[in-house]
This record gives structure tokens, C-alpha cells and sequence, in this order.
């Protein structure tokens, strides 16, 4: 950039006679281009040179190592990412349409509530509801969240992806045009069986893009679920990766945790944005 | 629930289909009626004309109850639907609704549109709904799209579904809030057409319209509306032909012919 602003000083303002200009404006465009590879191709042979690649792989992508993880990366610690992270968007979505219908309710206190319950939980990291959780039994003797480590989890991620769900499910059901309701009710129907059979699976179909981020959003969430101290056959991938990673005093148990996370991940948020893609063509 | 016991303190044995005695609606502080008196009797087909801005859709509006009127009467078939104890649901289900935007529901095929209301509202069975749709969808014309998605119609058949789906309710009273002012204008004659044969098959309709020569030729009566009240109710041929108010004259002027320019 620097030599770049120095090469075009000199220059005169565009347009000046082609006989007068040092550069022309696509000149000036090449010089930019071939500093900006220069540089890559600068800093690439300075990693290349300087880092110890033998001793990152020994560390990151040793083989005897990522043999270890398997099949467990995938029998126990990917199905559990899945059942925290499934469950607690099944619950997520059911509450979060609740809340949802609540924050549009005509019944002040009903809105309040939902207001309350979303303008907090959206505010607060995830990490803290989890860690609430953990000190629940303590707060509340004798309580145990049903389900044991898994109820535990799944709450975890229902109370966080609820909040997010509601408005984004606030959102479908306000774009659901005003006619639909007049029309269902002018057909005879009464306020809920229009909102069961009219607005709400049009609003479902509006929300399914958005929402289909919020689940990769909870996935990820999920990893918090480390925290609750959770043992063997509860754990999930951030988890798994970690133990093992603590075992090998080795890196690469992560890594292989972070690919199986992107195996899920990259192809869901795709999907996404193709359901947008469609989405915006058929309206 | 308490329908029967309505239907049984019925005032007056219905002589008209649909009364309407001292309507005021308000929005917020803006009065939309200002006072509306009439009455559609069984079999007519009385057409409210009037500029925009004069309360006609409002007033259609308030005859279901899509609009709460501010103060006065609607009674359907003897009943009052501005009496806070019927049952609302129950009364709409003798009135067939017909909107500008069509408002088909787009996540149903044509067929579950007319569907839906009768096996929910009137528990009609799968069989019984289906043979009822396809015999209106087959009225209106457009029986050949029962499996296809609205948004694959265009706009003067999705028009034709929705009659279809009003009709599927056997309803006393049909009401059409403007069903052609959103279609392309070669697509406004099939809409009418399928309004016209209703109208000669005895059905009680009560249309919000800017089609004159529809309201002149299959209208018992025309009502003019403006400013939020009733100017003239008549014969349609005296209303459209030789009105006798000055602001149905500019009205009318107005719109039979674009390019005058009076007031």
C-alpha cells in the first residue's frame, strides 16, 4: 500500500493527456496487484522457514493419536454433541414460540414476561446460565433437573436458544400478512385454530433459514456443557477433546474434534443459505 | 354456544338478510362512518360505489365484524353480532368473505383451501369437503388447479379460488371488498362473470366495487357513499343513470370518464 501511494504521487490527477501521465489508472491497478502478491508470497516463506513444522504436527495431527480417538469422536462424543444440541432445540423451539406468542399476546403481564424473559437471556453469556445450572442443587435443595447430565445440558441450551427463537419466531409471525388472520376468521375460524392452521405454519416456513443458524449456533453452544463436569458416557466433543488432549499431553485429539464439528457445521449453514435462496424466490 | 338462544330472541323473523341501524366506526380520532343505515334483503345484490377515503371497505368490514364498530347495530339474519354475548365465529360462518388481495392461504394447495373451514369449522368429513370444494372449484372454474399452489395461479383464478372457499361455507351473505381493483384488467371479466351467475342464482351479495357497468347491470341497488355517509340508495339504473345528488353526478362523471376534471 505504502509503494503504492509513493509510485502514484507523481502522477497527475486522472485524465491528464496520455502523453503527460506516468501511470495510467489500469497501470496503477497492476502495480497494486502484484505488491499485494509479493507480500503473500513474502509472508509465506517466512512461516514456511520459520515455523517448526515437524514439531506442530508432532503436536497437532499426530496419527498414533488421532487413532486413539476413534471410534469414540464419533460413537459417543458426536452423539451426545447431537442429543445436547437436538434436545435442546426441540425445547428451545417449542418455548421460544411460547414466549413468542406471549411478547404478541394482548395481555399486558403475558408481555412483560416475555419481554423480561428475552431481553435477559439474550443479554447474559451462555457460559453463566450453565453455570447457574451446576449451582442450582446448591440454591434449591433437593432439586435435580430431570434427565440427569443430559436434562442438564438440554436446559442449559433451551434457556439460552429460547430466547433467541422467540424473537426470531416473533419476527415470522409478524410477517405473516394481516389478511391470512382475516381471512381465516372471516371463514369462521376462532383466534387459535387460524393461528394453529393459518399463521403459525406460514410463520415456521419463514423462520426455518434464520433458524436453521440458530441450531448451529446451539451446537456450538453445546461445548459448554464441559462445564458441568459432566463423566465418560455424557461427554461431548469440546469435552472428549479435551480429556483425551490432557491424556496424550498432545494437541491433535482437538483438532480432530474441531474437523468433526465442521463436518456438521459447514454443510447445515449451506443448507441455510440455500433455504434463504429459495425462500427469496418463491415470495 | 349461545347461538340457538340468539336465534331464538331474534327480534324480527329476518326479513332482511343483513341490517345495519346508526353505524359509527372511529380510528382513533378519525370518524370513518358517521351514522350508516341500510339493510340487503335475501336475493339482492345491492353495490356500494364511492371515491376512496368514504368508508365503504370499513363499512363492508363491520358487517363480519373484521372491523369492531364503534357504536350502532349489525343483525344478521335477525341476529346481532354488535351484541357482546353472540358468538362471533358462529355468526361469520353465514358470511362469505371476498378480499382485494385475495388472501388464499399460499401454504395449501388449492383444494386444502377450500377444505380447511368446512372440516374444521363445520366438521364436515375429508370425503364430504373434498366433493363440496371440487363442486365450487368446478363453479368458479378453475376445478383443473385443485393441486396446484396459489402462487402458481394468476391473480383472476386465485380471485375465483376464494369464492370458491366462501362459497364451500354455504353462506347467506357474500360480501366482496373491490375483487377486481388488483387484477390486471384482461383478467377482471372471469371474476365478474363467476360474480354475475351468483348473482343470478339468487345468492345475497353486498359488493364494495368500482365496476359501473357490473354495479349498473347486476345490481337490485347501489349504494353511493362519501365522507363516512350514505348520499344516495337506489335502483341501480336511478343512481348510476339519473342520480340526483351533485356529488354522485361529479363522482360519477369522474369516473366514467377519467379525463373530466371538475369538482
Amino acid at each position: 500500500m505504502t509503494e503504492k501511494s509513493t509510485a502514484t504521487e507523481p502522477s497527475g490527477p486522472a485524465g491528464t493527456p496520455p502523453g503527460r501521465a506516468r501511470l495510467s489508472p489500469r497501470k496503477k491497478q497492476q502495480i497494486s496487484r502484484a505488491v499485494q502478491y509479493v507480500v503473500l508470497v513474502a509472508v509465506v516463506v517466512f512461516l514456511v522457514l520459520r515455523i517448526d513444522w515437524g514439531g506442530l504436527a508432532q503436536n497437532f495431527a499426530k496419527p498414533e493419536v488421532a487413532a486413539e480417538t476413534w471410534p469414540e469422536v464419533f460413537t459417543v462424543a458426536l452423539k451426545n454433541t447431537i442429543i445436547y444440541s437436538v434436545g435442546g432445540f426441540v425445547f428451545a423451539f417449542l418455548f421460544g414460540l411460547i414466549f413468542a406468542l406471549m411478547r404478541l399476546s394482548s395481555v399486558l403481564p403475558y408481555r412483560w414476561i416475555a419481554i423480561a424473559y428475552i431481553e435477559i437471556f439474550r443479554g447474559l453469556p451462555a457460559l453463566l446460565i450453565f453455570l447457574f445450572i451446576l449451582f442450582l442443587p446448591l440454591a434449591l435443595r433437593g432439586f435435580e433437573v430431570p434427565g440427569g447430565t443430559y436434562g442438564q445440558g438440554i436446559l442449559g441450551l433451551t434457556i439460552v436458544g429460547s430466547a433467541y427463537m422467540a424473537e426470531t419466531l416473533r419476527a415470522g409471525l409478524q410477517a405473516v400478512p394481516k389478511g391470512q388472520m382475516e381471512a381465516a376468521r372471516s371463514l369462521g375460524m376462532s383466534h387459535s385454530r387460524a393461528m394453529i392452521s393459518i399463521v403459525i405454519p406460514q410463520a415456521v416456513r419463514i423462520v426455518i433459514p434464520p433458524t436453521t443458524n440458530q441450531f448451529v449456533s446451539l451446537l456450538k453452544d453445546s461445548s459448554l456443557v464441559l462445564f458441568l463436569g459432566v463423566t465418560s458416557e455424557y461427554v461431548e466433543l469440546t469435552k472428549f477433546g479435551n480429556d483425551l488432549a490432557s491424556t496424550f499431553s498432545n494437541a491433535t485429539p482437538i483438532l480432530v474434534v474441531g474437523v468433526t464439528y465442521l463436518l456438521v457445521t459447514i454443510p447445515l449453514g449451506y443448507l441455510a443459505s440455500r433455504l434463504e435462496k429459495r425462500q427469496g424466490r418463491g415470495r | 354456544m349461545a347461538t340457538p338462544a340468539k336465534e331464538a330472541k331474534a327480534v324480527t323473523p329476518a326479513a332482511h338478510a343483513v341490517e345495519i341501524r346508526n353505524l359509527h366506526k372511529h380510528f382513533g380520532k378519525l370518524e370513518v362512518l358517521k351514522g350508516i343505515d341500510f339493510a340487503v334483503d335475501p336475493g339482492q345484490v345491492v353495490c356500494v360505489i364511492g371515491p376512496s377515503g368514504s368508508g365503504k371497505s370499513t363499512l363492508l368490514r363491520c358487517v363480519n365484524l373484521l372491523e369492531q364498530p364503534t357504536s350502532g347495530r349489525v343483525v344478521l339474519e335477525g341476529v346481532e353480532l354488535t351484541d357482546p354475548d353472540v358468538d362471533i365465529d358462529a355468526a361469520r360462518r353465514r358470511v362469505g368473505m371476498v378480499f382485494q388481495q385475495f388472501n388464499l392461504f399460499p401454504h395449501m394447495t388449492v383444494l386444502q383451501n377450500v377444505v380447511i373451514a368446512q372440516r374444521r369449522v363445520l366438521g364436515r368429513s375429508a370425503a364430504e369437503a373434498r366433493r363440496i370444494a371440487r363442486e365450487n372449484l368446478e363453479k368458479v372454474g378453475v376445478a383443473a388447479k385443485a393441486d396446484a399452489y396459489p402462487a402458481q395461479l394468476s391473480g383472476g383464478q386465485q380471485q375465483r379460488v376464494a369464492i370458491a372457499r366462501a362459497l364451500a361455507m354455504n353462506p347467506a351473505l357474500m360480501l366482496f371488498d373491490e375483487p377486481t381493483s388488483a387484477l390486471d384488467p384482461e383478467l377482471v371479466g372471469d371474476v365478474l362473470t363467476v360474480m354475475r351467475k351468483l348473482a343470478e342464482e339468487g345468492m345475497t351479495m353486498l359488493v364494495v366495487t368500482h365496476e359501473m357497468a357490473f354495479a349498473r347491470d347486476v345490481a337490485d341497488r347501489v349504494v353511493f357513499m362519501d365522507g363516512g355517509v350514505i348520499v344516495e340508495d337506489g335502483p341501480a339504473a336511478q343512481v348510476i343513470g339519473a342520480p340526483r345528488h351533485e356529488r354522485t353526478k361529479s363522482f360519477l362523471r369522474r369516473v366514467l370518464d377519467p379525463t373530466h376534471t371538475d369538482v
